[in-house]
C-alpha cells in the first residue's frame, strides 16, 4: 500500500544519504519534498504541518548538522517521527471485561465494517481461542444482515439473528443477553455505515454504545480516504469514546496517508490492518514496522511471524528427513513448497515485506504473482504420481501430454524440470556436508528452499 | 440537437430539487468557497498571502496536488501581471478556472432507442456503492418508462446477490442471479440472453468490488466484458466506474487501472455528501476528462442525479 509514499520519501531522502555536510538549506529543501510527498499521499494537511514542523525542529537542532552522516541522521529522524505519529507500539484488543466483552464497530458506508467483523471474529477464535458471537445492527442497507450471517458461517462463529424490522438498540440488547446466557467470551456488533454529520444516526450509535458498554469501540476507515479522513475521524471521536482504529483495504496502492491522519487526529491506536479480500487477511498493526515499510526498509519481522504460523512444520521436517536419508527432492516436494508460498499470500506479499522490495519496478511484483505459482502447481498436477517421483522419466511425449493437461507449453514443462534439477543438485550438496545448516534453514524459513532463498520460477 | 428523436438524455428526467439538495449537501450551510474567499480577503486588496492560503484551502478540499497547482499557477500569473486587484476579481478568476476543469466532463448518459438492450457494466473498488447506485439508476430509468433488468454479477461478496434482489423487488425489476461463487461472466451472459429474449430496454450488470491492483480480479472483469460481447459485439455500451468521493488521490489510480482493463466510458461519483467539500470531482476531472454521468449526494433514491458542471459550480459557490 505504501509504495508511492516510500518512493517519494525515498527519492528525496536518498539525495541526502552519504553527504558529508548538509546545510539548513538542504534540510529545508528536503522537508518541502517530504511535505509534498505526504500531501500527495492524502495525509491531512494539519497533520502534515505538525509532522514537518517536528522534524524541522529536530533536524535543525544539533542532531543532524553535527552528525558525521547527516543524511542518515535525517532519515532516522523521519523514521522515528513516522513511528511516533503512527503510534508507539502494537496494541492488541483489550478484552479484559466481564464476559461477554463487546466490540462495537463504527464507520462510514463502504469502509469495510462487516468484512472486518468477520476477520476479527476469526482472529479471536483462532488465535486467542475465544468463543465469539456476532450480530448485525445494520437495519438499513438491504441484505446487510444476510451478509454478516454468511461471513459468520465462513469463519465458524455464532451468529445472532436479527431482523431489519427491529430497532438497532433492541437488537443489541437481545444479542447481549443471549451472549451472556450462552457464555460467549466476545460479542462483536456490526453497525450501519453512517456519515459523521448525520445527527440522528450518530445519536443512534451513541445509544448503542450506552446500551452495550463495549470494551472496544473500533473506528473502521478505508486506507484510500482523502483529506476527509481526518475530519470524519474527529467527528466520530467526538460522538463516541473510540478505543482503536481498523484501517482497511491497505492491499491497494493507496499511499496510506489516511492511517497517519486518523491516528494523529483521534489519538487512538491503529489496532489492525485489513490486507485483502479473504477473511484471513487481517494483520495486527505494528507502527515501527509500517514506518520502515513506508521508507522502503522492509518488514522482515512480520514475514518471519507469518512463516512460522502458516508453514506446515511437519511437512518441512518430513522433507528434511527424506533428504537426509539420501532420497531425492522430487516434484511432489516442489509442489508442496509452492503451495506454502501461496498460503503466505504469494510472491507479491512476500516481496512487499522484504527490504528494498518496495523499490522493485511495479511490473516485477506483478510478474511474480500467483499465476507463476499456480502454473507450476498445475504442471505438477498433470503428472502421474510415478512421474512426480521420478522426473527423469519425462521425455517428449509425456512432456506434450503434461503441457496439454496443464494448459501450458512444452517449454514451460522443460523450464520446470530444469529448475527442479538445479534444486535437486543443491539439496544433494546440503545433504552431504551442510545438514545442520539445512535443518536450521528449514526451521527458520520453513518451506523456502534452502540456500537459494527464492524458489524456482522467480530466480530468472 | 440533431438526434433528438432517438435518444433519452438522463438529464431530461432531472428530478426537481436535486440541485437544491446538491447545494445544501456539499456546502452544509454556507458555501465553503465563498466563505473562505471572504475570510481570506478581509481587506479590499488581493495579496500574496491570500493566494498562498487559497492553495492550502484547495488542497484541503481534496482538489489534488496537480489540479491545485494548475489553478494556483494561473491565478499567480494573473496576480503577477497586475490583473488581480479586488477580491471579486479573484473570486471570478477562480470560478472560471475551476469551471474550465469541470466543463469537459459534462455528458449525461444517453440511451439511444435503437439499441436494445442497452448494456451498462458497473465496475469499481470495494465499498464505493456500486449496488446502491444500480438500484437508484434502475429506479430512475423505470420511472422514465424504460424496462430494466439487473444482473447480479457480484458473486463473491456474501449476500451481494440478495442486496441486488432487494433493489429489484423495490423497483419491481427482474434480477438474473446465480448462486454466490459462480462465474460472473456466465451471470452476465445469461442475463443478456434473458434481456434479449424479453426485449428489455436496459440491462445493468453488477460486478464484485475489486481493488485495481489485483491482477487476477481485473482479468476476471475483462472476461465479463468479453463474454458480454459474445451475443452483441457492441455490448457493453457503457462501462460505468463508480468512485467514492471521499477517496483521495487514489481515485486517479483506480480510474486509470480500470480504464486500461475494461475501457471506462463514464463515471459515477458517490457519497459527495460525505465530503466536506466535494473537491475530488476536480481532481478526477482534471486527470481523466471522462464524462461524469451521475453524482450521489445522499442515501435516498432521489439523491442520485446527473452531473452538470454549471450546476455544480453554482452549488459550490452557493448561488441562490
Amino acid at each position: 500500500m505504501f509504495e508511492n509514499l516510500s518512493d517519494r520519501l525515498g527519492d528525496s531522502l536518498h539525495k541526502l544519504r552519504g553527504r558529508g555536510r548538509i546545510t539548513e538549506d538542504n534540510v529545508r529543501e528536503t522537508l518541502r519534498e517530504v511535505r509534498l510527498a505526504l500531501l500527495e499521499a492524502d495525509v491531512a494537511l494539519p497533520v502534515v504541518k505538525q509532522f514537518v514542523e517536528d522534524i524541522r525542529e529536530r533536524a535543525v537542532g544539533a542532531e543532524v548538522l553535527r552528525s558525521l552522516t547527516p543524511g542518515q541522521a535525517l532519515i532516522k529522524i523521519v523514521q522515528e517521527e513516522l513511528t511516533r505519529t503512527l503510534g508507539e507500539e502494537n496494541s492488541e484488543l483489550n478484552l479484559r471485561a466481564k464476559p461477554p466483552a463487546v466490540v462495537l464497530m463504527a464507520g462510514l458506508q463502504g469502509a469495510g465494517k462487516t468484512t472486518s467483523v468477520g476477520k476479527l471474529a476469526r482472529h479471536l477464535r483462532e488465535r486467542q481461542k475465544k468463543k465469539v458471537m456476532v450480530v448485525s445492527c445494520d437495519t438499513y442497507r438491504p441484505a446487510a444482515i444476510d451478509q454478516l450471517k454468511r461471513v459468520a458461517e465462513q469463519v465458524q462463529v455464532d451468529f445472532f439473528p436479527s431482523s431489519a424490522d427491529d430497532k438497532p438498540v433492541a437488537i443489541a440488547k437481545a444479542a447481549l443477553a443471549q451472549a451472556r446466557k450462552s457464555f460467549h467470551d466476545v460479542l462483536i456488533v456490526d453497525t450501519a455505515g453512517r456519515l459523521a454529520i448525520d445527527e440522528p444516526m450518530m445519536q443512534e450509535i451513541s445509544a448503542l454504545h450506552g446500551q452495550l458498554e463495549p470494551a472496544e469501540t473500533l473506528f473502521v476507515v478505508d486506507a484510500m480516504t482523502g483529506q476527509d479522513a481526518a475530519r470524519t475521524a474527529a467527528a466520530f471521536g467526538e460522538a463516541l469514546p473510540l478505543t482503536g482504529v481498523v484501517v482497511t483495504k491497505v492491499d491497494g496502492d493507496a499511499r496510506g496517508g489516511a492511517a497517519l491522519s486518523v491516528r494523529q487526529v483521534t489519538g487512538k491506536p491503529i489496532k489492525f490492518l485489513g490486507t485483502g479480500e479473504k477473511l484471513e487477511a487481517l494483520e495486527p498493526f505494528h507502527p515501527e514496522r509500517i514506518a520502515s515499510r513506508i521508507l522502503g526498509m522492509g518488514d522482515v519481522l512480520t514475514l518471519v511471524e507469518e512463516a512460522e504460523r502458516k508453514v506446515d512444520k511437519d511437512k518441512a521436517a518430513r522433507l528434511a528427513r527424506k533428504i537426509k536419508k539420501g532420497k531425492g527432492f522430487d516434484l511432489n516436494d516442489l509442489a508442496d513448497q509452492m503451495r506454502q508460498m501461496q498460503e503466505m499470500g504469494g510472491m507479491a506479499a512476500l516481496l512487499d515485506k522484504m527490504p528494498g522490495g518496495a523499490q522493485l519496478p511495479k511490473g516485477a511484483a506483478g510478474m511474480a504473482d500467483e499465476t507463476q505459482i499456480t502454473r507450476t502447481i498445475a504442471i505438477v498436477n498433470s503428472m502421474t504420481p510415478h512421474e512426480r517421483q521420478f522426473p527423469d522419466l519425462i521425455k517428449s511425449s509425456r512432456k506434450r501430454r503434461i503441457a496439454t493437461g496443464s494448459g501450458t507449453q512444452v517449454q514451460d514443462v522443460n523450464r520446470l524440470l530444469k529448475q527442479h534439477l538445479q534444486m535437486q543438485k543443491m539439496m544433494k550438496k546440503f545433504s552431504k556436508g551442510g545438514m545442520k545448516k539445512l535443518m536450521r534453514g528449514m526451521q527458520g524459513m520453513g518451506g523456502m528452499p534452502p540456500g537459494g532463498g527464492l524458489p524456482p520460477g522467480f530466480g530468472r | 440537437m440533431a438526434e433528438k428523436h432517438a435518444t433519452t438524455a438522463y438529464s431530461r428526467f432531472k428530478n426537481p430539487g436535486f440541485v437544491t439538495r446538491l447545494r445544501a449537501r456539499i456546502n452544509r450551510g454556507d458555501s465553503w468557497l465563498t466563505y473562505d474567499l471572504r475570510n481570506l480577503l478581509p481587506g479590499d486588496r488581493v495579496d500574496q498571502d491570500a493566494i498562498d492560503e487559497l492553495e492550502t484551502q484547495l488542497l484541503l478540499a481534496d482538489i489534488g496536488v496537480d489540479a491545485t497547482q494548475q489553478v494556483i499557477g494561473r491565478l499567480q500569473t494573473l496576480f503577477d501581471g497586475g490583473k488581480l486587484y479586488k477580491p471579486v476579481e479573484l473570486g471570478r478568476a477562480l470560478r472560471e478556472h475551476l469551471g474550465s476543469i469541470l466543463a469537459p466532463c459534462d455528458g449525461p448518459l444517453e440511451i439511444p432507442d435503437d439499441v436494445r438492450p442497452f448494456v451498462i457494466l458497473m465496475v469499481g473498488v470495494n465499498g464505493v456503492g456500486k449496488t446502491t447506485t444500480i438500484g437508484k439508476v434502475a429506479a430512475h430509468l423505470k420511472n422514465q418508462g424504460k424496462s430494466v433488468m439487473l444482473a447480479a454479477g457480484d458473486t463473491f461478496r456474501a449476500a451481494a446477490v440478495e442486496q441486488l434482489q432487494e433493489w429489484g423487488r423495490r423497483n419491481s425489476v427482474p434480477v438474473i442471479a446465480q448462486p454466490t461463487g459462480s462465474d460472473p461472466a456466465s451471470v452476465g451472459y445469461d442475463a443478456l440472453a434473458a434481456a434479449r429474449a424479453r426485449n428489455t430496454d436496459v440491462l445493468i450488470v453488477d460486478t464484485a468490488g475489486r481493488l485495481h491492483t489485483q491482477g487476477h480480479l481485473m482479468d476476471e472483469l475483462k472476461k465479463v466484458r468479453r463474454v458480454l460481447g459474445k451475443q452483441d459485439d457492441t455490448a457493453p455500451h457503457e462501462v460505468l466506474l463508480v468512485v467514492d468521493a471521499t477517496t483521495g488521490g487514489n481515485a486517479l489510480q483506480q480510474a486509470q487501472q480500470f480504464h486500461e482493463a475494461v475501457g471506462v466510458t463514464g463515471l459515477a461519483v458517490t457519497k459527495l455528501d460525505g465530503t466536506a467539500r466535494g473537491g475530488v470531482v476536480f481532481a478526477i476531472a482534471q486527470k481523466l476528462k471522462l464524462p461524469i454521468r451521475f453524482i450521489g449526494v445522499g442515501e435516498g433514491v432521489d439523491d442520485l442525479g446527473p452531473f452538470d458542471s454549471e450546476a455544480f459550480m453554482s452549488a459550490l459557490y452557493g448561488d441562490k
